[in-house]
């Protein structure tokens, strides 16, 4: 048996049943690090002593004691005096921090190659990119190095890595996982999420870290209990009984219009068709604002990038700005002029209305489904160093996702197949709060078919 | 010279005597401490760190708005004011711009011209920041104070003179006291004065048209109300000099040298800040219209109706009665000794002149004591244990607001019990007793059942 | 849209070289172009969103917690002296 083929439930279960100790549970992940991670540039900083289970976690968390970058020159030896408030819950459930992983700087990219520290490659294709801003995240699962990773979704971040990189990705409603100690980008966007072997992983990892804490405002009580998800959860893929007969899932026209690839369309398409024929009723929808999603993304995103990064001072923590990267310089260039005098109206209030529009298609679009389900990313891991001097070009390769985090609403990235042999992940987006429809909906696809089986080649 | 007159606004910011800071629970009382022992990852800018509202400082606000005929505002919002500077740990400052807490009040002053009403455009919420000192060629900071609470209180342009702008600052400061809101000291910094200053020919101004100068002077930094006068008044000469000598004014802003008696120019319109104003989202609205009659009830008389009921209730003068109601805790011991005095036959405004004249010690002198003085000879003060248990009984029984908010952490409401029961035994009980027992009686109250 | 991008990047405390300066105006101005699209939608009737949680009047209660000492408040500062953190000098405004 090979430790870390097992999924987080199978090995808290194989622990349990004392089919191997935690210590051969980290010295079998560390083992595995210390032979692909030089490959794949997926980990920033590795704890040699890891004990309980090993998760890594993505280098925009704080970790009490342990540097973190957040991808950047800026922050190479910043050393947080406190815990994130979803570390401290990982802990309370025996989980320990085996690295942080690699990141576009700050957060910011779409591809994972905006770290100042290498960019992350792809582990089904290594001159390919991952995806991003979770670059290492989804790499370190994809790759067995860890049993589960935590990533952060501004704008599909969670997501579109974990499609590209074949594992499931969990971008939680805004306000159901506390940020505190998330070093933010967009702080209306922002999330914390699952990245893991299988759905029920994610559910239960979910369960874990969600809830509010009394130091994010935003994450409120009704964001926990989760509605049994983690009882779900716990009995295990096995034990599954969910079903989808009956269920509602919602196709919206948009999302399968131009600019989408025409395999990659073939490979959503038919991940559908499976649905249905498990039971599901598909029906149209549509979100007619969703040609504007993009625009007013991304106005928003620099509009607060550019206040968020005001801290980095170099008085307190950290270098100068003169160490930030040029896709962090862009966006605070490009946030500070739409902020500037003058300009407000015309930039961040109106995409702030067009934000309003967005989330009543998602309402009106809820009424007829009970989720929706399309594309993550409009292509498959693009080639290193394709996009990386076209930002336009770039940031329309979130034109699936973002909608997501306009709206606050959950999306769940869930493998559906190949194309040229390079994964597709299919989205399944739902009502704000309403992640266990999602994870069902995602747990009967996964468990119907056998693409969570398929794992990189990386005898290297 | 008389062709101009002057247009002048105050910006007022009073730090709140909170127990914590405005989002985060480092403790607010900095002033004196080492550097850099009150902060934590919040108040630090840290990353990661996320503010939480503190509501004892919203209600503070709202106090001070309402006390000042605001309104609260239905929905109102923080927004991130942006710039740098090194005493700013997040680049931002959390502040409020297009959606205040409070809005639409007034204050009645006087001044060269009798009484007139100056309107307040907003009172709302926001923080401090840290504290520097600058030492050959580099700058030290001291983030204790960053992130204690602060209001900030806008008239609008309507000062005609300084002894306006006087009698205003002088009356916030006795306000912010009475409220129990801030210490109000202006040397600790509690509160700071910043004035908006332009000129305009006479007539310029005249009712209906309300044309104000197309540029206005901020006076920045100035830590006294003597000195915020003097540069008000300075600028008014030189501004009116500048005019006449036929040069154009600029928006700018200018600090005050004492030692020069002049004010000097700090920032010009070119460097002027653009703060990029933008909602907080790290903070959901708040909706807490509802709490306006609740906070309203907590409101205690006010000084300038204190002084007005004194002056018509106990026939005394105009000035006697501001004098007697420049502290909260002068104006109730007065009362307590006219119960008193009125039981031994001795006049409101006996006591009134023996107070204004003899200035007793009223911590030490009670007022029982006073009517002794004045009849010149004794009265019996309440010794009695079981007497005074039952006073400090029914005082906690009548005052079931006063104890709930007591309860609630705001201990300093005991005075007002203190007080209750002063004017009920016309001061024949000695405060620092009563207070004792009253301390007791509230801390089992307090214990949970 | 041409941007002041030398105004805008001294607003941002932003350092940028000549190059980063040419590069930033012609990718800036590429992307304003592209925001013109909302131009498109009518959005006079339509409130803006900031929050989506729906959330109002999240609120504490005023306690105090302990803070950080003052070592490690200091902990990642590049330059501090006599217990606070420093920096290049600035006239007090």
């Amino acid at each position: 048996m090979d430790i870390t083929n097992l999924t987080l439930i199978e090995t808290i279960e194989a622990i349990k049943a004392k089919k191997f100790s935690e210590e051969e549970l980290n010295n079998a992940y560390l083992k595995k690090i210390a032979i692909i991670n030089p490959k794949i540039n997926a980990f920033l900083e590795i704890q040699k002593k890891s004990r309980g289970i090993p998760a890594a976690i993505k280098d925009v968390i704080s970790t009490k004691g342990i540097v973190t970058t957040a991808g950047s020159k800026i922050l190479s030896n910043f050393l947080p005096q406190y815990n994130a408030t979803v570390i401290e819950k990982l802990l309370e459930q025996g989980v320990s921090v085996v690295g942080k992983t690699n990141c576009d700087e700050f957060a910011m990219g779409s591809s994972g190659e905006n770290s100042a520290f290498g960019p992350v490659k792809n582990p089904w294709n290594l001159a390919r990119i991952t995806g991003g801003t979770s670059a290492g995240s989804a790499a370190a699962v994809a790759s067995d190095m860890c049993v589960f990773a935590l990533g952060s979704d501004t704008g599909g971040s969670i997501r579109q890595p974990s499609s590209l990189c074949g594992v499931v990705g969990l971008k939680p409603s805004y306000g159901r996982v506390s940020r505190n100690g998330l070093i933010p980008a967009v702080s209306s966007f922002d999330t914390i999420g699952p990245i893991a072997k299988c759905v029920a992983d994610a559910g239960l990892i979910l369960d874990w870290i969600s809830g509010a804490d009394g130091k994010d405002s935003n994450c409120s009580e009704i964001a926990s209990p989760l509605r049994g998800l983690a009882m779900t959860s716990l009995r295990g893929a096995a034990a599954t009984k969910q079903s989808v007969k009956g269920l509602k899932i919602g196709m919206p026209k948009e999302y399968f219009s131009e600019g989408l690839d025409l395999n990659v369309k073939k490979v959503i398409e038919d991940a559908i068709k499976k649905l249905e024929s498990l039971g599901a009723e598909i029906v149209e929808v549509s979100l007619p604002h969703s040609e504007y999603a993009l625009a007013a993304y991304y106005i928003i995103n620099p509009s607060e990038i550019s206040s968020n990064m005001g801290r980095f001072d170099g008085i307190r923590f950290g270098s100068g700005r003169e160490d930030l990267g040029p896709e962090v310089k862009r966006r605070i260039m490009l946030g500070t002029f739409a902020l500037s005098s003058g300009y407000y109206d015309d930039y961040y209030a109106k995409a702030a209305k067009i934000r309003t529009l967005i989330k009543q298609d998602f309402e009106k679009a809820f009424e007829k489904c009970d989720v929706i389900v399309g594309p993550v990313s409009p292509t498959t891991a693009w080639n290193l160093g394709e996009k990386i001097d076209d930002p336009l070009k770039m940031y329309l390769s979130d034109i699936y996702t973002i909608s997501a985090n306009l709206a606050g609403i959950p999306g769940l990235s869930v493998p559906c197949g190949f194309s040229e042999g390079l994964p597709v992940g299919l989205q399944i987006i739902g009502k704000y709060m309403d992640e266990e429809t999602v994870l069902n909906v995602g747990e009967v696809y996964e468990q119907s078919t056998e693409w969570r089986k398929e794992k990189p080649n990386l005898s290297f | 010279m008389n062709n101009y007159e002057p247009v002048i606004g105050l910006e007022v910011h009073v730090e709140l005597n909170t127990k914590s800071k405005m989002f985060c629970k480092c403790s607010a009382d900095y002033f004196g401490k080492a550097p850099n022992t009150h902060t934590c990852p919040v108040c630090l800018g840290l990353p990661g760190a996320l503010p939480f509202i503190n509501k004892a400082a919203i209600e503070g606000c709202m106090k001070i708005g309402l006390a000042l005929n605001c309104t609260v505002s239905e929905k109102s919002l923080f927004e991130r004011k942006n710039y740098f500077y090194p005493d700013l740990a997040k680049g931002y400052q959390i502040s409020q711009y297009r959606w205040p807490l409070c809005v639409g009040g007034w204050m009645d002053v006087k001044g060269l011209e009798g009484k007139r009403r100056i309107r307040i455009n907003r009172a709302h919420q926001e923080e401090d920041t840290g504290k520097l000192t600058h030492a050959s060629g580099t700058t030290l900071i001291d983030f204790n104070r960053s992130g204690v609470p602060l209001v900030e209180i806008v008239t609008e342009p309507d000062f005609k003179n300084t002894t306006e702008v006087r009698d205003y600052a002088k009356k916030l400061q006795q306000l912010f006291r009475y409220l129990d809101v801030s210490n109000a000291d202006m040397e600790r910094g509690d509160m700071r004065l910043e004035a908006n200053v332009s000129v305009r020919v006479k007539g310029e101004g005249e009712s209906g048209k309300e044309e104000l100068p197309n540029y206005r002077v901020e006076l920045k930094n100035i830590n006294s109300f003597r000195f915020m006068v003097a540069a008000i008044e300075y600028e008014i000469k030189r501004q009116i000099k500048e005019l006449e000598e036929g040069r154009t004014l600029k928006q700018e802003t200018r600090g005050w040298d004492e030692d020069k008696k002049s004010t000097y120019l700090q920032r010009s319109k070119e460097d002027a800040h653009d703060y990029r104003y933008f909602p907080e989202p790290d903070l959901p609205e708040l909706r807490i219209k509802q709490l306006e009659s609740r906070i309203k009830e907590e409101i205690p008389e006010l000084p300038w109706d204190k002084a007005k009921r004194f002056a018509e209730e106990y026939g005394i003068k105009d000035a006697d009665a501001q004098i007697l109601t420049e502290t909260r805790q002068l104006a109730e011991y007065f009362e307590a000794a006219v119960v008193h005095g009125k039981k031994h036959g001795v006049e409101a405004k006996a006591v009134a002149n023996y107070i204004v004249n003899a200035k007793p010690d009223i911590d030490n002198f009670l007022p029982t004591q006073i009517i002794e003085e004045i009849k010149g000879k004794k009265v019996g003060v309440i010794e009695d244990e079981k007497e005074l248990e039952k006073l400090a009984s029914e005082a906690i029984e009548e005052n079931p607001g006063l104890v709930e908010t007591y309860k609630r952490g705001k201990v300093t409401v005991i005075q007002a019990i203190i007080g209750s029961v002063m004017r009920k035994t016309g001061g024949k009980v000695n405060p620092n007793k009563i207070r004792e027992i009253l301390e007791e009686r509230l801390r089992l109250e307090r214990l949970p059942r | 849209m041409k941007i002041d991008v030398k105004h805008v990047a001294k607003l941002a405390n932003l350092p940028l070289t000549p190059e980063e300066e040419e590069k930033y105006s012609e990718q800036l101005s590429a992307i304003l172009g592209y925001f013109e699209k909302l131009n498109e939608v009518d959005t006079k009737e339509v409130e803006p969103t900031f929050n989506v949680t729906g959330q109002s009047n999240v609120m504490r209660e005023d306690e105090t917690a302990s803070c950080l000492t003052q070592e490690k408040a200091l902990s990642n500062a590049p330059k501090k002296k006599d217990g606070m953190f420093e920096t290049k000098g600035v006239f007090e405004e």
